[in-house]
């Protein structure tokens, strides 16, 4: 690893210890927020994939999340597969349904995929209950949660935390290999000029498609770590609204960023619970406010801002020791 | 046949309905391409001022009036207020604040009036029509004439008034517009107060069908969403039409095809967004966009 | 004398990117002042600059007043009228909604009839097109349009944008003719041009523009005389 990159990976793994700590002083509710907010960072970074590298808005990833979940569930439920299987199986399964849905997806732009996509999120619930054989219907699956394996002396909250954390370190790091090298330049580059990404020799159809695949495992992922963290699936919680508040996570974090989805599952879990806090009578509305707030002061996301304001700090020192720092003009924060 | 001319009547007076909401996110579209998602709810707040003013004793019609000059002037002040600071931003980051606005209108009203459900009236008498066999409600028709008096009012205004020409100048080329002095920022904040008083049209037209709570208009957006995809979002005519259409096929599908009951209507409009975005994504009158390299 | 238009030491900037350079000039009421150079030298910014269409340091004076601290809108109520690089047309209104629109920014209302009659007896194709979409109009009647549109505010000084652009010779002809016309009722002209020839022609008075700044300046009829532009710029 070049010297650069030195102070990065220390910082990282400097968190992921800290990480790995709050187990023995939280409590488990506690951990089961902040699981949850791994979870959200999986799926985030899915839809950052998709919607913020790679362009193609999506206002539907509600329902790979669910059917990452409902996978999980069922096979945990009716086939009593251990629930550490279900979650590549899971991750396979959304990568072959995404990447089927990116190929008609292809001849969409912008508002219009926009627009498929929010169907579709419409349409889950109703498709759910509808197939109430396998998903149980209206009244969803009930699961229990797993017990730490080997005789661990932790708690089932405890063991899920670690798993969840687990999986996001694994899936963050192919995710930073994956967008910080030649592919993640080809999707950007199909992102801000396609023909021109074209005309240069990438094959557009195939990345895109194949794009919305692994942006659609990584969602699945989160839907099935999910089932075992809440140990419950229902139809009505995979609404439209869990579609919004993805790409309102994904927005407010920062859409072409990596670190952005922590951000963005960070305020999708615990704003609406300051809300709740600052009022009884209209949480939503504080919410709302919150929202407008953020985009007003950082229109990029928080990693965008902070990206902004790093540069503002690198520039003025560096015009201090007489030299004019050109700033860069990358479209990708991390 | 009696059933069905009495459906497609039903139809055009809910599609009136889809029609006036979609003019008014096709407006706000065209102008800036972003989707304003609180459209619904402003319209539905709007309503519950008239229902205020009802309630305080103002006579229906003046109600009305007062509640359109009132969402004209909100529409113009959000825009300018809540807008314009972001106007400038990606197209996700002022659709949040589209959404922002959309969850406090929700909160709030829900806060001012409550989620109990509340009757509206409709200003229009309560003994049905009868032309020969075939009954129309005097709501459903009374629906028709004011979405239609409204449209009309609305196309001459652009078509044959100066600043209905500079509004559609400054929606079509912004740049241009502002060399010949438009001062284009206020055209889009009038756009979306007229956007606002088409909403609550909409809004105050339904809620005697629906009753009216915080809630009302979630489903009608998703229908004006409908009519706007089948019409073209590129198109305010085309929106409108399609706004009946879809009101028209829900009705008749709703009535005719068995195993779609009340609650499978909702996918119906669904399917109709997937299949024209298939088939025809800029829909019926809708053009595509050509670029330049 | 006042001059009707002048400017000094005048910047502009796309984002961080200097385009102008200090760029100084007058202009006189009443005269044709074209601005000469190649392709990137700062033509158009210069007339973009003047319309407050890009951000700029230095002062601009129209009549006396300081332009710079206006907005484009206030720079066409005073009577300035910008006929811009690829014309700008309301490609989906029609010829007469375009040229109403022109008319939006006037002091004077009322008077409309004898503007649209002016102006159709500039340009006599438009009053057979008044009614078609302005997008479907060839290139050398889009140019005719952008013009009569440009005159309907009955500007003092009328700026344009390389109008001789995509058009054939004998069309390009018959539009410099009526810009002489045009003057000639009074309005004075600020032409930006790379067809150095027929601006030449046109024009009493000259600017050349290199990379952002000028490099010369005179009266056309001796600029026209010199060897250096004519081996530059008129290729002989």
């Amino acid at each position: 690893m070049s010297g650069r990159h030195l102070p990065r990976a220390a910082g990282l793994l400097a968190l992921v210890l800290a990480a790995c700590a709050l187990p023995f002083v939280m409590t488990n509710f506690r951990l089961f927020q902040f699981s949850q907010v791994y979870i959200y960072a999986i799926a985030i970074l899915g839809l950052n994939m998709l919607t913020g590298y790679n362009g193609q808005f999506s206002l539907g990833h509600g329902a790979f999340y669910a059917i990452g979940a409902y996978v999980s569930a069922i096979m945990m439920d009716r086939w009593n597969i251990a629930y550490g299987w279900t979650i590549p199986v899971a991750g396979v399964l959304c990568l072959i349904v995404g990447f089927l849905f990116g190929l008609p997806a292809l001849r969409l732009e912008g508002l219009y995929l926009a627009l498929a996509t929010f169907s579709l999120a419409l349409a889950v619930p109703q498709i759910l209950k509808y197939f109430e054989h396998w998903t149980g219907g209206s009244q969803g699956i009930v699961l229990s949660k797993p017990n730490a394996p080997f005789g661990l002396k932790l708690n089932p909250d405890q063991w899920l935390y670690f798993v969840t954390l687990g999986v996001l370190v694994l899936l963050f790091w192919l995710g930073a290999n994956l967008l910080r090298g030649r592919v993640g330049r080809a999707i950007v580059a199909i992102r801000d000029n396609h023909i021109a990404a074209e005309a240069m020799g990438i094959n557009t159809a195939l990345y895109k498609s194949l794009v919305f695949g692994v942006s659609a495992a990584y969602t699945g992922v989160a839907g099935a770590l999910s089932a075992s963290v809440i140990a419950y699936v229902a139809p009505d919680s995979f609404n439209v609204f869990l579609s919004v508040t993805l790409l309102i996570g994904s927005v407010i974090g920062g859409l072409a960023s990596i670190s952005g989805a922590v951000f963005g599952a960070l305020f999708i879990q615990f704003v609406p619970n300051w809300a709740q806090d600052i009022s009884k009578a209209a949480p939503w509305a504080i919410f709302g406010v919150f929202l407008i707030g953020f985009m007003y002061l950082m229109p990029f996301g928080i990693a965008g801002g902070i990206r902004l304001l790093w540069i503002r700090a690198t520039r003025s020192r560096a015009q201090q020791a007489g030299r004019s720092a050109v700033p860069t003009q990358a479209h990708t924060t991390t | 046949m009696d059933i069905f001319i009495q459906q497609v009547v039903s139809g055009l007076a809910t599609g009136g309905i889809y029609a006036s909401l979609a003019l008014a996110l096709v407006m706000i579209y065209q102008a800036t391409d972003v989707v304003n998602f609180a459209q619904g709810e402003l319209a539905m707040f709007a309503t519950y001022i008239c229902w205020s003013f009802i309630n305080a004793g103002f006579k229906y019609w003046v109600a009305f009036l007062f509640t359109l000059a009132i969402a004209f002037v909100g529409g113009v002040v959000i825009e300018r207020v809540l807008i314009r600071p972001v106007e400038s931003a990606p197209i996700l980051s002022i659709v949040m604040v589209t959404l922002g606005l959309l969850v406090i209108c929700n909160s709030v009203a829900g806060w001012i009036w409550t989620y109990v459900q509340k009757p509206f009236p409709s200003p229009f008498s309560a003994n049905p029509f009868k032309f020969g066999n075939i009954v129309f409600g005097a709501h459903d028709l009374g629906q028709i004439e004011v979405t239609l008096l409204v449209l009309l009012c609305i196309y001459l205004f652009f078509r044959f008034t100066p600043l209905g020409l500079a509004m559609r100048a400054a929606a079509h080329n912004p740049v241009s517009s502002r060399l010949v002095g438009i001062r284009v920022g206020w055209m889009l904040a009038l756009g979306w107060g007229l956007a606002a008083v088409f909403g609550a049209v909409a809004g105050m037209m339904v809620a005697p069908v629906l009753t009216l709570e915080p809630n009302l208009m979630g489903g009608v957006q998703i229908y004006a969403f409908a009519a706007a995809t089948l019409g073209g979002f590129t198109s305010p005519g085309g929106a409108v039409l399609g706004g009946f259409i879809v009101g028209v096929v829900e009705n008749l599908v709703g009535t005719y095809v068995s195993f779609i009951g009340t609650e499978l209507k909702f996918t119906v409009a669904l399917a109709m967004i997937i299949v024209v975005l298939l088939v025809k994504p800029t829909g019926l009158f809708g053009s595509s966009v050509v670029k330049r390299v | 004398m006042t001059a009707l238009l002048d400017v000094q030491a005048l910047e502009a900037f796309y984002g961080r990117t200097k385009a102008l350079h200090g760029v100084s000039f007058s202009m006189a009421k009443g005269g044709i002042t074209t601005i000469l150079g190649a392709n990137g030298a700062g033509k158009t910014t210069t007339l973009r600059a003047i319309s407050r269409m890009v951000r700029t340091n230095g002062t601009i004076r129209f009549e006396g007043e300081a332009l710079d601290r206006k907005a484009t809108e206030d720079v066409v109520q005073l009577g300035i009228a910008h006929a811009p690089e690829g014309r700008g047309t309301f490609v989906h209104l029609t010829v007469e909604e375009n040229l109403r629109l022109g008319a939006w920014a006037r002091r004077e209302r009322g008077g409309l009839r004898d503007d649209f009659d002016r102006v159709f007896g500039y340009f006599p194709v438009l009053r057979e097109r008044r009614r078609q979409a302005a997008g479907t109009l060839s290139g050398g009647e889009q140019q005719m349009l952008a013009v009569a549109r440009a005159l309907m505010l009955r500007p003092r000084l009328l700026l344009l944008d390389e109008p001789s652009l995509g058009l054939a010779p004998l069309v390009v002809r018959e539009i410099f003719r009526i810009l002489r016309t045009i003057n000639q009722t009074g309005v004075s002209i600020l032409l930006v041009e790379q067809n150095a020839a027929l601006a030449l022609d046109l024009a009493d008075h000259v600017f050349l523009l290199e990379t952002g700044r000028v490099v010369m300046e005179g009266p056309s009829d001796v600029l026209r005389r010199d060897d250096a532009i004519r081996r530059a710029y008129l290729g002989y």
